[in-house]
């Protein structure tokens, strides 16, 4: 048993690619190991901007001998077919074996030593590699054959047990040597094996495990911060970007001048971390302290004063940038801005973002004087929609397009305009993702609903609807944002006709199943179809999830099942309206007579009140008689008026069933 | 010579020249026309073409209408220079001979963090690309450093390395000036500003406000079909230059505001072709040479 390392060393690799990397290396690995037959068992696949490495242990020193035996034609049979089993074989005559009147074929397969495998395989691995962008570089690069790879690749090592793995990779020999850091230790280091690597980079200044730096960055940022008596905003996105920058990861601290704070934090930090990959802090208080920390990648011979000076510079030079669009965004009001928006093009088919803007006023004030959306002002909720997307042509959007809406909303508080209208500016893109919160304020969600409204009509208007994994208008998410914001703040209104309800009803069976509701249920109240008021509808499925759920329930779902499998076998049509009956009904048929004629009315009043509880209860009142009805009465009685009667209360039944849900389609 | 890099901007540039000569690039001068960035110069884009060796170094001036700020803002100017380096193929370990030229012009490796950032570039006029990074020294990009892989929509063959050094930047980090305008020119008391504020101040205005538009639109059509006319006359370098002049008029254009954001990649577009069919005219010129003096080499 030996362990094998190997290091691809290449120049910097992107840090948002190493991960995958990793992956990819360690399933090629195994993959082309199992198609040797060798065993691997525990692998250890770390990275740095520099390399890419694996440690596979315990690898045996050759592979088994493998012995394939193939049976073939009987030793009488025709020439053709011997002939046929010697080509796939590859063997002649006298080297098959006879055994009772059978040829076979055995074709044994030495076992290869490892070190011969792992030759073979590392290139082979190498040019399966699948890197997001890979390129040529260098003289051989004449030919567009030429290997590719994340950058060039400049140096191999491979070794089992202590001994050397040759092999070459576009013209890279593997070997004993690699490099330490590229300042730090600039020249060979001989590697003995798995067992010294780590150790012996780690002597020259290189940490290997990614997952190590990672914690080095994650625990050195919040001392850093500490010690300046702040504490870190964590970013775990920043760690790792930081780790796959570094190889000795050294946090230092710097302040920026205090005067920048009158920026929004969102736009410091945003700054600070997507410019300058840095981290910020905060005070005592919660508030953004005048303070970043970067992640150097050298231990600097004056204690990184010079870098923190660079860097402070650096991101000074940014804020200025962002003060800047700041002071000269408000400037000009957002009205102002506004009619900017006629230049920009929403869809070419579509109009502009001027008219998109003018549609959702229009929607929003309309959801407002409804009541759709209680207690929203109209005056307030058309403003706010006009002014929304006015910070899409501001200077600072511009630089930072993720900060839209959140810019719009301080710009309109900055200009004095009401809370309520600089809250629905900011929040009008709210829900975003699934666990983004729900706007409550009624200004906020009347915009919010028009403006998704706005985008699901106009673009299924000029049949732009998503397909399959293509929603390039991010219409699934529109029709989420819809569904949360009407059921979660209780709003009644139409979804839509057609399509579009249609649309709505995948959506939220999707959302529902993601909740934990059972989906045959929300299909049971769907069958019914014609409920576009999304409210209603989950007020349907909440109380019939429960009622399944009672014995009560339970048993009158058998019932209806056994009553319409009698129907469909019957293929019964008639029935539904109780006429009168030509004979004396039994008991049993007498009772769910009366309890049909009782709960029936009832449940559909209730329905009509959307008191979903009470239609339940209703429905469960129809339990017993029907259980009864089923152990006491025949229904294909001889008498064929008693058939056709009892046909017709089974139908009747059903029928009111259906009144509260399709409970054909709930399972069990 | 005495040379000292933190003394002067000058100096800086005579001590890159240096060292790129001594690495045997040849030294050339900028190309007499606007240009929005070193890359334009044909030593770079036809050059890239092709599998002749090619290593040169030369300092462009680069004008970026869109950046002026009337002499305003100490970071931003319309006009300033940049230090390209090509070379055909790419050798190995050219970042190791890129951080020794660093070194040589007076950046200590061990002091600054210099880091070699994920930067693809892409230049959608040109119709090409590479890999790369920007390099940062303590935070601050200060060369573009690209493995082009493809020129004009051809690819190249083989691949050529590009480092473009912002100059003023490195040369303000050098000198420790937080502002463009305070570098020391000469060594001897002249400044940045004494000889570009006023540059910048007038041309920001023109670029801005004063160009007349209708003239630009009327030179962008003039120098499209002057380029078509020098591609039917299969003269691939003139026919070059007009793209390159294409792209500059494109450029104050966007500065005069005039090109709504749907132009904008029609525009964009008519200078690629120009570029692309005076690339491929290169090509065509050359293609049957280079294939017969260079083994493994296809069009």
């Amino acid at each position: 048993m030996s362990d094998f390392l190997l290091e691809l060393r290449c120049e910097e690799i992107p840090a948002r690619m190493q991960a995958g990397a990793r992956a990819d290396l360690e399933k090629l690995f195994r993959a082309e190991m199992a198609a040797a037959g060798v065993t691997v068992g525990d692998l250890t696949v770390w990275s740095t901007p520099r390399r890419l490495a694996l440690i596979a242990r315990d690898l045996p020193e050759a592979t088994e001998a493998v012995r394939d035996e193939l049976k073939g034609p009987r030793a009488n049979a025709p020439e053709q077919a011997l002939e046929g089993f010697l080509r796939k074989t590859g063997l002649t005559r006298d080297q098959l074996e006879e055994r009772d009147g059978v040829l076979f074929a055995v074709i044994e397969k030495p076992g290869r030593a490892v070190s011969d495998v792992l030759a073979q395989a590392i290139p082979t691995i190498a040019a399966k590699f699948s890197w997001p962008k890979s390129m040529r570089w260098g003289a051989s690069s004449i030919s567009t054959e030429s290997l590719r790879w994340v950058r060039p690749l400049t140096g191999i090592v491979a070794i089992l047990g202590e001994d050397l793995v040759e092999f070459e990779i576009g013209g890279v020999k593997s070997s004993f040597a690699t490099v330490g850091h590229r300042f730090h230790c600039p020249g060979a280091i001989t590697i003995g094996g798995a067992h010294d690597y780590a150790d012996k980079l780690r002597a020259c200044h290189v940490i290997v495990d990614h997952e190590e730096r990672a914690s080095l960055i994650r625990s050195g940022a919040a001392a850093a911060a500490a010690e300046a008596g702040l504490t870190l905003v964590e970013d775990e996105g920043l760690v790792i970007e930081n780790a796959g920058l570094t190889e000795w990861p050294t946090s230092l601290l710097g302040r920026f001048d205090e005067a920048f704070l009158e920026v929004p934090p969102e736009v410091i930090q945003l700054t600070a971390r997507v410019n300058q990959k840095y981290f910020v802090c905060q005070d005592a208080s919660g508030k953004l302290a005048n303070a970043f920390i970067c992640t150097a990648n050298i231990a600097a011979s004056d204690g990184g004063a010079a870098i923190v000076d660079g860097n402070r510079k650096v991101l000074a030079a940014r804020l200025s940038d962002a003060r800047f669009f700041w002071e000269q965004d408000r400037k000009t009001p957002l009205a102002e801005q506004a009619k900017k928006l006629s230049r920009i093009t929403f869809h070419e088919k579509l109009g502009t973002v001027a008219d998109k803007v003018e549609r959702v006023a229009k929607l929003a004030r309309w959801l407002a004087e409804e009541g759709i959306v209680p207690g929203a002002d109209p005056d307030l909720a058309e403003q706010a929609a006009r002014l929304a997307k006015a910070d899409l042509v501001t200077e600072m959007v511009g630089e930072f397009p993720e900060l839209q809406g959140l810019m719009g909303g301080y710009y309109a508080r900055a200009e004095g305009l009401p809370d309520a209208v600089a809250d629905a500016v900011r929040d009008h893109y709210k829900p975003v993702g699934q666990g983004d919160e729900v706007p409550t304020a009624p200004v906020t969600v009347a915009v919010s609903l028009a403006d998704k409204l706005d985008n699901l009509r106009s673009f299924f208007s000029i049949d732009e609807k998503p397909t399959g994994s293509k929603d390039p208008f991010a219409l699934r998410r529109a029709a989420l944002g819809i569904i949360r914001l009407i059921t979660e703040n209780g709003l009644r209104m139409s979804a839509g006709q057609g399509d579009l309800l249609d649309f709505f009803a995948d959506r939220l069976k999707v959302q529902q199943r993601e909740a934990g509701v059972r989906h045959d249920l929300i299909d049971a109240v769907f069958a019914l179809g014609g409920e576009d008021d999304l409210v209603r509808l989950l007020a349907r499925v909440k109380a019939l999830q429960s009622f399944v759920g009672t014995e009560d329930g339970a048993n009158l779902l058998a019932g209806y099942k056994r009553a319409a499998n009698i129907l469909k076998k019957e293929e019964w049509q008639g029935g539904g309206t109780a006429k009168e009956l030509s004979y004396a009904p039994e008991p049993a048929e007498k009772a769910l007579i009366d309890a049909l004629a009782a709960a029936g009315p009832k449940a559909e009043a209730a329905v009509a009140a959307e008191d979903f509880e009470v239609a339940m209860a209703a429905l469960a009142t129809l339990r017993a008689p029907i259980d009864t009805f089923f152990d006491e009465v025949t229904v294909n009685d001889p008498d064929q008026a008693k058939r056709t009667a009892r046909l017709d209360l089974l139908a009747s039944f059903r029928a009111a069933v259906h009144k509260v849900a399709d409970f054909s389609r709930i399972e069990g | 010579m005495n040379r000292d890099p933190a003394r002067s901007f000058q100096d800086m540039i005579l001590t890159l020249h240096d060292f790129w000569s001594d690495a045997g690039c040849l030294i050339l001068q900028p190309y007499d026309m606007r240009m929005g960035a070193g890359t334009f110069h044909t030593a770079t884009t036809l050059r890239a073409l092709g599998p002749e060796p090619w290593n040169a170094a030369f300092v462009q001036p680069s004008r970026r209408p869109t950046d002026g700020r009337y002499g305003e803002n100490p970071n931003r100017l319309q006009h300033y220079y940049q230090y390209q380096v090509i070379l055909k193929p790419s050798p190995p370990d050219l970042q190791g001979l890129y951080l020794k030229s660093l070194d040589a012009i007076g950046i200590d490796p061990l002091k600054h963090d210099i880091r070699f950032v994920e930067d693809d570039w892409e230049s959608p006029t040109l119709g090409a690309w590479g890999l790369g990074w920007e390099v940062w020294c303590d935070g601050m990009e200060v060369t573009q450093f690209t493995y082009f892989q493809q020129m004009g929509g051809f690819d190249c063959k083989p691949v050529a390395g590009e480092l473009t050094y912002g100059l003023e930047r490195l040369a303000m980090y050098i000198q420790g000036k937080d502002n463009v305008y305070e570098l020391d020119f000469n060594g001897k008391g002249v400044t940045y500003g004494d000889v570009f504020l006023e540059n910048e101040r007038q041309m920001s205005a023109w670029n801005f406000e004063v160009a007349n538009t209708d003239a630009l639109f009327d030179l962008f059509a003039k120098a499209e079909a002057e380029c078509r006319n020098c591609l039917d006359a299969k003269l691939p370098i003139p026919a070059y230059e007009q793209a390159v002049e294409a792209s500059h008029l494109f450029n104050l254009l966007q500065a005069r505001g005039v090109i709504s954001v749907q132009e904008r990649a029609s525009y964009m577009a008519r200078v690629r072709e120009l570029a692309r069919g005076s690339c491929e005219a290169y090509m065509a010129k050359e293609s049957e040479r280079w294939a017969r003096d260079f083994d493994g080499w296809t069009a």
